[in-house]
Order: structure tokens, then sequence, then C-alpha cells
């Protein structure tokens, strides 16, 4: 579990638009470990879907812009590759899957039409070679009767059936790493557990690395190894699994957990809220991007924005208290 | 909890939708059974709960109940106004009584309006005051219970964000004095940390105002967290009604099983310590639903009988009801 594949470095994504300069990325770094699932956990617009876009260069551009840093996968940095390139690593290399299976899904052609395009383009299947083979991608994700099924429309799928379509042709050339942005959002709870038990399975067999990005601690609990949280464009904390709900080091990490209800547990008392809204990414902040909510907030919280801190085995946190004692750091 | 009180009573509430083929001249080939006798009642200050997969009928029920959609049978007394059977003024008294916070706050304003006028219609149409100048008041007061600054009154929708936007809603559905207010998954297009809000602003103005709440959602973990009892839905009718601590801590219904057991636990030792049941496929067409207990198409433990008799609506343990053939009543 220890080579590395992907090491991002102080990438940083902004996008030009009539009201002004959006932050989206902010200079994040981070790795991700061969066969590893890491989840990057935020609330819509702290950058966490922009920033994985950023790495296969799926960011319009203009307005969109990577001013700033480095992926290495495998030894060559995505951001200096030409589009010609990329287009091998896209699916070969790097998959994604997106939250609304449909919209991704092209509606007028045949889901084996889709399956088999990346297959003939990326690894010179012929017509009939990729045909068998999108038969048996829709057998491996689950889906009853995928030689009929084949020939059906996305629209002739259910909402859960169609993840499972586009996790079939995410896994079609064997990528060695899997970027699943929201998977299940759109997804009831019963089928939400199918999809995740699938990717899981699918995930031992084909020891893939795969980068989980939503915004429910919950789903994030039961599959991932490591979790990154995202505020505002910045990675504000990374810890192992466990560590971040035993041992939550930034405010806005013990805030979410706070906010969140418990299936398992009698209620005692009301929610804990975090007051105001998620910032503004047009004006570049001064200081720490959560001071404005943070109920530990101290002076230098609003004059420097902390770097991420050591402050336990793999366990980084960028917040200058220390949550447990409410003492600066 | 006893029937000592209901605010709400429904009775045996139906609604299907029909299904035509042809478009000049329809012709009618089947119905949807959206909600297919659907009885409970709410307590006065109560908050219920009613929880299942998409399709099953909550958000169907809710409309229904409010008069949104004509219920093809049944009833709904609300404050001992029956709802369906009320026609013209009537129906104008009980829908002052009953209000709706919808899911969407994007799509539930009209773009064109300013606060003021969002906030101040229901005032108008049932001319709750004299004056301009009273509405305008009583749109301010209305603005800071939900939490938002009264100057905010002449902006216009798209200048909120998505919960400003839900308290607007909030402050619509209250402007009238109802009490009684459906809330049809008024958190779920919302970000984590602003559903916190909600939630806890929907408690403060019940403690407040004595308001009674039907509280549909998909989020079985917020659910137990606002709602006093739980009712299940599967399919357009009732699989599972309970307390909520009981329906939680023992649920009866192989489905209610279920979708608890889907649900995940912040917690890596104890998500991945507990025992799942995955339920196979979705929910069928109910179009054409299966027959006998509508669930035993999934069912990990359907037998025989499952398939062909409709299961009873029954009183297994004290105010626990569930339709299952597989429940034995218990002591």
């Amino acid at each position: 579990m220890s080579t590395s594949l992907l090491q991002v470095s102080d990438l940083r994504t902004r996008f030009q638009t009539p009201e002004g300069t959006v932050h989206a990325v902010n200079g994040i770094s981070f790795h991700i470990n061969e066969g590893e699932t890491v989840a990057v956990v935020g609330e819509s617009g702290c950058g966490k879907s922009v920033s994985m876009m950023s790495l296969l260069r799926l960011i319009p551009t203009p307005p969109g812009e990577i001013y700033a840093g480095t992926a290495i996968y495998r030894n060559d940095d995505l951001l200096k590759k030409s589009e010609q390139e990329m287009e091998d690593i896209r699916g070969k290399e790097i998959a994604m899957i997106f939250q609304d299976p449909m919209t991704s899904l092209n509606p007028v052609l045949t889901v084996g039409r889709q399956l088999t395009e990346s297959l003939r383009v990326h690894l010179g299947h012929t017509q009939e070679q990729a045909e068998k083979r999108a038969v048996e991608l829709l057998e491996q994700v689950g889906i009853p009767d995928a030689a009929r099924r084949v020939q059906d429309f996305p629209h002739q799928f259910s909402g859960g059936m169609r993840q499972r379509v586009m996790i079939a042709m995410a896994l079609s050339c064997a990528p060695s790493l899997l970027i699943a942005d929201e998977p299940t959002t759109a997804l009831d709870v019963t089928i939400q557990a199918q999809i995740v038990e699938l990717v899981a399975r699918l995930r031992e067999s084909l020891h893939m690395a795969i980068i989980w990005i939503t915004h429910d601690l919950g789903v994030v609990a039961g599959m991932a190894d490591r979790v990154i949280v995202m505020y505002a464009g910045y990675i504000v904390e990374e810890a192992d699994v466990q560590d971040v709900y035993d041992n939550p080091s930034h405010p806005y990490t013990l805030a979410l957990l706070g906010a969140l209800p418990r299936v398992d547990r009698r209620r005692d008392q009301r929610l804990k809220s975090i007051p105001g809204a998620p910032p503004n990414l047009l004006v570049e902040p001064r200081g720490c991007p959560f001071a404005p909510r943070c109920e530990f907030v101290i002076e230098k919280c609003r004059a420097e924005n902390p770097p991420l801190l050591h402050v336990g085995k793999n366990h980084s946190s960028a917040c200058w208290v220390d949550v447990k004692t409410g003492v600066p750091r | 909890m006893n029937a000592s009180n209901p605010l709400v009573v429904v009775q045996e509430l139906k609604k299907y939708f029909p299904v035509t083929r042809g478009l000049i001249l329809q012709r009618r080939v089947g119905f949807v059974r959206a909600v297919d006798g659907v009885s409970f009642t709410i307590q006065a200050g109560e908050t219920l709960g009613m929880v299942g997969e998409s399709g099953c009928g909550k958000t169907t029920v809710g409309r229904t109940m409010l008069g949104l959609y004509p219920a093809t049978s049944g009833s709904v007394v609300i404050d001992g106004d029956d709802i369906l059977h009320s026609r013209g003024r009537d129906v104008l008294k009980i829908r002052r009584k009953a209000q709706m916070i919808f899911q969407d706050p994007y799509a539930s304003l009209n773009p064109r309006w300013t606060v003021n006028s969002i906030v101040g219609e229901p005032m108008r149409v049932h001319k709750l005051f004299a004056s301009d100048k009273e509405r305008l008041e009583r749109a301010k007061e209305l603005l800071r219970l939900v939490g938002l600054s009264s100057h905010l009154l002449n902006r216009f929708p798209h200048e909120f964000s998505g919960g400003q936007r839900q308290r607007i809603g909030i402050a619509r559905a209250l402007a009238s004095n109802p009490s009684f207010i459906v809330c049809d998954e008024p958190i779920s297009a919302l970000d984590v940390s602003i559903q916190a809000q909600v939630v806890n602003l929907l408690e403060e103005l019940q403690d407040q105002f004595g308001l009674t709440y039907l509280f549909i959602a998909h989020d079985l973990s917020m659910v137990r967290h606002i709602c006093d009892r739980v009712l299940v839905l599967y399919l357009g009718v009732m699989v599972e009604l309970a307390d909520r601590n009981e329906l939680y801590e023992k649920p009866l219904h192989p489905y209610t099983q279920a979708l608890l057991s889907a649900v995940p636990i912040p917690d890596p030792r104890k998500d991945r310590a507990r025992k799942r049941t995955i339920l196979t496929g979705d929910v069928p067409s109910p179009l054409n639903p299966p027959s006998g207990c509508r669930f035993h198409t999934r069912c990990p433990i359907a037998m025989d009988i499952c398939t062909s008799v409709v299961p009873e609506w029954r009183e297994a343990a004290p105010h626990h009801w569930v339709a299952c053939h597989a429940v034995t009543t218990s002591a």
C-alpha cells in the first residue's frame, strides 16, 4: 500500500468571471497510494470537485485556469501534458464517475455503444470483442440480464442502475485510479448502500485507488482509508479515517460532525449548527477562511492563514488552536 | 401517545394518477397508485416523520392532504375541517391553517417577486390585515422570526443563498398563522452545516407557536432527530408506524430494518462492524404493484403467503403498528 500513485503539490485553480476572480483551489497538496481509498469531504463550493477536475485537466479554459502546482502521476506531471497525452490517460489510467449519471451519459446512444467506445479507442478492441467485453462489464457491476440490457438507452435504466453503467464504463480499461464525484448523492439510501458495496468489492478485485468526493461524513466512515477535509479551496484537515472521527482537530471538521444527527443514538440535544454561510470565493480571504464562523477564533486567525500543521501520526490540521484544549498551538 | 387530541386525521387516503395513451383521443390505460389507502393521525404539537424510498408516495400524501392534488378517495380532517370535501371559501379557511414548506428553495419562490411580495401573499389572499402598512410590519416580524434581517424585504430570491431562501419559504408558510405545516424534504437541498440551522429553526418555531409538523424526508438520521413518531411507507402503503426510539431500536418490518441498516453511521468502527441487509433491486413500478405484500419481491424473509395475501395493519406492540405476515404479536 505504500507505493505512491499520485502526488499533488500546491495546486491552484481560479476562474475569471464578470464579477471578478473566483479562487476555487488555493494551493492544495496531497498524495494517494496505490490501492488506497481517500475521501475528500466538504460542502458545495469548497473546491473538492474543481481540484479533481483540475487533475484530469477538465477545467474549461477560459474562464478557468490552473495557475500553479504539480500533479505527479507515476513520475509524470499531469499538468504539463499535452491535450493528446491527457486523452490517453483519461479513462485508461484515471477514470471518473459523476453525481448525476443521466447527464453524463449520452441519451441518444445505447449504453452498449457508449461502453464499447472507450474499449475500441483505448484498448484497440474490434467491435465484436468490445461488445462481448461490454456485456461482461455490465455483469460485473451487477446488472441483471446484461446481454439484453446492453442494447437499452440510458433512460430505460433506474438511477441506481445508471450509476452502475457509469461505473462499468469507468472500469472498462482497468484504471489505476478512480475519481468518484458524489456518486451516491442523488440516490436513495438503499441504493447508495448497494453502490458503496459494489465499489468496495471492485476495489479489492482490481486493486484500484479511489478518490471519493462527498459532503457526507457518514458514507466516508465505512469505506475510506484516509480523509481530506476541504474548506474554501484549502485542505483544512487530513488524517486516517478513524482519527478524523475520534480526534477531529480542525474546528470545521468538529462542527460538521456536531451538525450530523445519528441514526444509532437517542437524541440528547439540539444539533450544533454552524453559524453563517460558506465564504464568498470572490474575495481572497485575509487570514483563516473559516475564522468568521469559528468558535475557537483568536486574534492571529484573522491576520494569518494557518498552514497544515502536524498534530499526530498521519494527521495534520490547519488551525492555530488546539481544539481539545482551546489553547493556541 | 394516544389519540386524545389529534389535530390531523387522515383516513384511507388514496391518490391514483391516470396513465393515458394517445395524443388526441386519450385512452386511459391504467393508474399509478401513488397512495393506496393511508390512514394516520397527528397530535397537536407533534412532529410525525414520513419516510421511504423515492417513489413510495411520501410527497403525494403531503400534497394530497393539503388539496394540492385532488384525492381519489378518503378523508383528511385538519382541526375539525374536512379539506377534501370542502369547496370555495371553506378550502381557503383550511388552507390558512395548513401550510407547506417545499423541498427546492430555488423552484418554490417566484424569481420576479420581492421577498415582501412572497411573504405578504398569504396575508393578502387570506385578507389578514386591512392596510399595507400592517402587512409590511408583519412581514418584517416574520423575517426576524426566521433569522433574516428585515431590511432584506425588497430583495429578490436570487440574491439569497439556499439556506436563506429556505428561511424565506418558512416565513411564507408562517405568514397565515397556521397550526399545521407539511415540511416536504425541507433540508435535502441544503449543505450539511446549513441543514442543522434550518432544523433548529423549525424546532424553535414549533416550541414558540405550538406548531404541528408532517416531516417528509429520506434522511433517516434527521428524522430520528426531529420527529416524535415515524411512519414508513412503501409503494403507497403503510408498512410500519411507531414512536421514534421504538422504531429505530426495534424495527419490526423487514423493509424498515433494511432502510435503517443502509444508513451510514459516522463512526468507522461501528459502521464497519455492523451487519447490513442490502436490498436488491429498485422499488417496483406503482403502475403494477406486486400482489399480496408489496414488498415481497425484495423481502429477504418472504414466505408463500406474502405473494398472495395483503398483510393486515395491526398493533404488534403498544403504539407500534406494522403490516407484515412474519411479525407475530409480541407481549
